[in-house]
């Protein structure tokens, strides 16, 4: 994208200070559009945005963050009104755009177009709890571990090698198991007890290479202490590869949370998920399997666009690329 | 084959290749591009130099002068794309190789030409042994047994001299120092007894002490097997000592050229000078050291005309629109110079005052 | 007071502790309490009086094994007993192979490792002895500036805010209100475009970036600036302008700088004083010309002789010595002498005895270029650069 020079690009020389030392041509400054401040941030976004994956996921997930917000834009119809009566597992009607017999009505005679609409905002809850979630907690645990080191970093490797060996289906498990009345929340603690460890170790491999860089031995060198140099040096060069992990994982928590709802130990009625709608279709799944496919569709396009997200922000934000 | 005085004045030979009068090197016009997201850099913009067998090429530059890409692509090593070569000849023993496919190249390919890299340690396997990689080469290339490979591979290295070759021929790369590393690089190199040797910065990375042993190691083998060897370089000490002649570029372009002597004692363009100038020397306290002005030029944005212009003390208009051919240099009253040539508008008052 | 020179217990802890017979004594200063501290530290040095002063330093690298419960099983003596003095106004020197420990040195003085033994005088305040606000002030008066100029500056931060931390981390430094001025003056005074303060890092070369660290250093008024290798990394057409800003800077503020390289020819054009260090010692240390022109330690003038020289014919006329083998590990070091193992001129004593950084008896007492200290048993003049 080219972008003008700017008058004080083209000016040739710059002015040194008594001594003449030396003289710095702009001829070798490296861009039409050098004078610009560029934050390694900025060039991330530069790249993010000829990205064409970034794109197609950018759209997607934009339509289902609406549609977790504001179900109303989608659809009038009430996901719960169920109409036995006319309805009973009644197959799609492709044309109708947008309306309650889109996608066709379930066992109980509920628009699946509804239901799937509503559906989408116990998952997006989900998936960015629980990746907020775990970005903090296991970003701190890698954060400590990397940067102190010593018998902190033995005994906190330890502990996250312990709760890698237990499954986060089957950690999700047992632990909503203990609860009988489960909400959302309930199940972002359940995937966060048991999905941090990834990002603990991402972060401290992280933490590790960014503590021995020259510029922090500078910032120890000026006398800056411990949270300064964690703050401002380490973790925001440390960050890129747990932000690339945290959005290629939130995908997984989405469909973990779907897996343990359909288990039927995940969410409950009255909540709408994905997860629950794709449990009770199984039933009917010869007849009807338009109650299952449709939900089983969203689903795996949000999980699918976070992933791409994840891809286009790592390929984004890869330094051998400059 | 002759050689045709083209447009950027090749400067005839110094000394005679074999009897044919084939250099057995010889890289014409070469242009070699990258494509990257800010546009095409152009890092050889029409180099031509020769080697004949038992010669001693030095090239000399900066970073990003296109040294090293310029043996990256005799060597056919390119990473194709980004790189791209859109232009020139590679002559090996009369041969283009741009035109060989790559099965015959890869012959050639350390059989015939062999490189040795700056950094011995990244470019030995760390998961073999020393002697195994010494001996794959035999394998390979010669249908050698295991055996009869590991003997080899002793016997290459007590020509390189690294003590107890025996001994250590089963040792992995990381147990050696970085001199004997780049010992074994060497042998590497040799193994197949090439024709011609590129030596990529081969000392760079070692002591000073280690780096007199190494050069004095490479210039011995050189003799006694007469290959040509390419040096290249960016530093101005250790040329002077082992080449015959050097080849200055800046820019991705030859702006001198001269047998050794006679490019430090009177060089021709004003980059060479200036770099001969700012650098201190060990025999004598300097005041203020001179330097060249400005940085290396951006090679996605060449300055049009001379590259050098806008570092350049002498630069006029004529340099600032108008880019020098590789004018031969002559004595002030027209006696030729063999071998020497410069590439600047002016070279007749940087060589003659 | 006079006796802590020599560390007299170190001594007999460890026979190979180097003692220096002729450095000059150290004034302690009786500093004790943190304002005193402080006041000692902020007080002028006169020129070509000793600002820092090191003595005995050692740092000892323990090697370990096991994971969980870690066992010492030796250790890398990166640094064994090294002294110094650093004169106010003054550029000292430091060469060496790499291993030499030179660039170990350069951390102890920055207190980025904690010596294993040894005294670092800054102003005759033993700066390893201090913490939390005196050592802060310590920090404001030497600072270093890096080799490599890609990896030293916050690639995150703008150049503003990289020269500005040092008035963040030392608010006591600058007003707030002016420090943006500041930053300012700093990048035209290493010959920068004060309007660059927004750019970041990557968008500069490498001799531009350069400039930003020296910046960087310079922010908080230090006196004393460690070097370590600070244009090696650079392109020689830019090193010449890295070399003579530093020369321009030092003769503006008054700098004392130890400069630690391995390029022999910019250490000479640099340097007033130069030390030469082999496996974590000092072997010889003198003025420029002492060294250079009338080096006495064996490896000096072996590392004189293999430096290449840009001219072949003063190449030609040299006296080349070229050494056998490589630089032993410092984990295991010869005994004695640490050279004796690529040294010549090595004999029985020479592995029984560890030679003393001192002038060699034969020069003693003579009015010779070739008195200076040497820690050999057999020190003789040899000249191996030819006079220009």
């Amino acid at each position: 994208m080219p972008e003008k020079t700017s008058p004080e690009a083209s000016r040739s020389t710059v002015a040194v200070a008594a001594g003449g030392a030396a003289e710095l041509t702009e001829a070798t400054v490296k861009k039409a559009d050098q004078n610009k401040p560029r934050s390694l941030g900025q060039d991330a976004w530069r790249e993010l945005r000829r990205s064409p994956l970034f794109w197609i996921s950018s759209v997607l997930l934009l339509l289902f963050i609406v549609m977790a917000i504001a179900p109303g834009v989608f659809t009038d119809a009430d996901p719960r009104q169920a109409d036995l009566r006319g309805h009973y597992l009644s197959p799609p009607n492709w044309s109708h755009l947008f309306q309650a017999d889109w996608f066709g009505y379930n066992q109980q005679g509920q628009s699946v177009y509804a239901r799937t609409v509503h559906g989408a905002r116990a998952s997006i809850i989900v998936g960015i709890c629980v990746t907020v979630a775990v970005t903090v907690f296991g970003g701190l645990v890698g954060m400590l571990a990397g940067y102190f080191g010593g018998w902190l970093d033995t005994l906190l490797s330890r502990i996250t090698d312990i709760f890698f060996g237990i499954p986060l289906l089957l950690g999700g498990l047992v632990t909503l198991q203990a609860f009988t009345h489960r909400t959302v929340w309930t199940v972002v603690l359940g995937l966060t007890l048991f999905g941090w460890m990834q990002i603990a170790r991402v972060m401290r491999g992280a933490v590790i290479t960014q503590k021995e860089a020259d510029f922090v031995t500078a910032a120890r060198a000026l006398g800056a202490g411990t949270g300064r140099i964690l703050f401002r040096h380490i973790l925001p060069n440390a960050l890129g590869p747990v932000i690339v992990v945290a959005t290629i994982a939130l995908g997984g928590y989405i469909s973990t949370e779907a897996t343990l709802s359909y288990l039927g130990i995940g969410l409950q009625d009255p909540v709408i998920s994905w997860g629950v709608d794709i449990s009770d279709a199984q039933k009917n799944l010869r007849d009807a399997p338009h109650t299952l496919l449709v939900p089983a569709t969203f689903l795996s396009l949000t999980v699918l666009a976070f992933i791409l997200l994840g891809d286009a922000v790592r390929d984004a934000l890869d330094p051998k690329l400059r | 084959m002759t050689t045709t005085t083209e447009k950027t004045g090749r400067v005839p030979e110094p000394r005679a290749g074999d009897a044919s009068g084939t250099p057995l090197l010889e890289v014409r016009d070469l242009h070699v591009e990258f494509h990257t997201r800010d546009g095409v850099a152009k890092a050889v913009n029409g180099v031509n130099y020769s080697v004949n067998a038992g010669e001693t090429l030095a090239v000399l530059g900066e970073s990003g002068s296109g040294k090293s890409v310029t043996a990256q692509a005799i060597m056919g090593i390119l990473d194709m794309p980004p790189g791209k070569i859109p232009q020139g000849e590679i002559l090996f023993k009369g041969q283009d190789m741009l035109k060989m496919s790559a099965e015959e190249r890869r012959k050639i390919r350390g059989s015939k030409i062999a490189m040795i890299f700056q950094d011995a340690l990244s470019s030995l396997n760390p998961v073999l042994s020393v002697g195994y990689q010494l001996g794959e080469m035999f394998r390979v290339h010669q249908g050698l047994s295991k055996k009869d490979a590991k003997a080899k591979a002793v016997e290459l290295m007590d020509r390189v001299r690294i003590p107890a070759a025996k001994q250590r021929v089963g040792d992995y790369p990381h147990q050696f120092s970085g001199g004997m590393r780049q010992r074994i690089m060497i042998a590497m190199a040799l193994a197949l007894e090439p024709d011609l040797i590129i030596a990529d910065e081969p000392t760079t990375a070692l002591d000073v002490t280690v780096q007199a042993q190494v050069m004095d190691l490479l210039a011995e083998l050189q003799r006694e097997f007469n290959m040509g060897l390419i040096l290249i370089t960016h530093d101005l000490g250790v040329v002077a000592d082992v080449a015959d002649k050097i080849a200055v570029m800046y820019a991705g372009r030859i702006v001198e050229t001269a047998p050794v002597k006679e490019l430090y004692a009177r060089p021709a363009h004003p980059y060479t000078r200036g770099l001969l100038d700012s650098i201190p020397r060990l025999d004598q306290k300097g005041q203020e050291l001179y330097a060249i002005k400005g940085l290396p030029p951006n090679l996605l944005r060449i300055p049009a005309g001379c590259a050098f212009n806008p570092r350049c003390p002498r630069a006029e208009d004529l340099c600032r629109t108008e880019s020098p051919a590789l004018h031969a240099v002559t004595e002030r009253d027209g006696t030729a110079l063999p071998g020497r040539g410069s590439a600047c508008h002016f070279w007749k008052e940087t060589i003659h005052g | 007071m006079a006796d802590s020179a020599k560390n007299d217990k170190a001594v007999a802890a460890d026979a190979d502790t180097d003692v220096t017979p002729n450095v000059s004594e150290v004034e302690v200063s009786e500093a004790s309490t943190t304002a005193e501290v402080e006041a000692v530290l902020d007080a002028p040095v006169e020129r070509g009086e000793p600002i820092l002063q090191v003595r005995n330093l050692v740092k000892h690298f323990p090697l370990t094994q096991g994971i969980l419960f870690k066992k010492q099983i030796g250790a890398v003596k990166a640094v064994d007993g090294v002294s110094f003095d650093l004169y106010q106004g003054e550029t000292l020197g430091i060469v060496g192979e790499s291993g030499c420990g030179k660039s170990t040195v350069a951390k102890l003085l920055m207190m980025l490792e904690t010596a294993t033994s040894g005294e670092i005088f800054y102003k005759g305040q033993d700066i390893t002895k201090l913490s939390g606000r005196a050592l802060k002030a310590v920090r404001r008066n030497i600072q270093m500036v890096f080799q490599d100029p890609y990896t030293s500056l916050n690639p995150r931060m703008t150049v503003g805010d990289i020269i500005g931390e040092p008035f963040e981390i030392h608010p006591e430094a600058a007003p707030k209100g002016d420090r943006r001025q500041r930053v300012r003056e700093l990048l035209d005074v290493v010959g920068l475009n004060p309007e660059y303060i927004n750019r970041y890092p990557h968008q500069f070369s490498g001799g531009q970036r350069q400039r930003i660290g020296i910046a960087r250093g310079l922010a908080l008024n230090p006196e004393v600036i460690i070097c370590d290798e600070p244009v090696s990394a650079l392109d020689v057409s830019v090193q010449a302008q890295v070399v003579n800003l530093m020369e321009k800077l030092q003769d503006e503020f008054n700098l004392s700088y130890i400069f630690i390289a391995h390029d022999l020819s910019i250490v000479r054009h640099i340097s007033d004083r130069v030390g030469v260090m082999y496996l974590g010692k000092m072997a010889e240390i003198g003025s420029d010309s002492e060294i250079y022109d009338h080096p006495t330690h064996p490896y000096t003038q072996a590392l004189l002789s293999a430096v290449p020289v840009p001219d072949p014919a003063a190449s030609a006329a040299r006296d080349r010595i070229i050494l056998t083998g490589d630089v032993p590990s410092p984990a295991n070091p010869p005994s004695g002498c640490r050279f004796r193992t690529r040294c010549w001129k090595a004999q029985d004593k020479c592995a029984e005895e560890v030679p003393l950084l001192a002038v060699p008896e034969v020069f003693a007492g003579r009015k010779t270029p070739a008195a200076h200290e040497s820690a050999c048993h057999f020190a003789e003049e040899r000249q191996v650069v030819p006079a220009a």
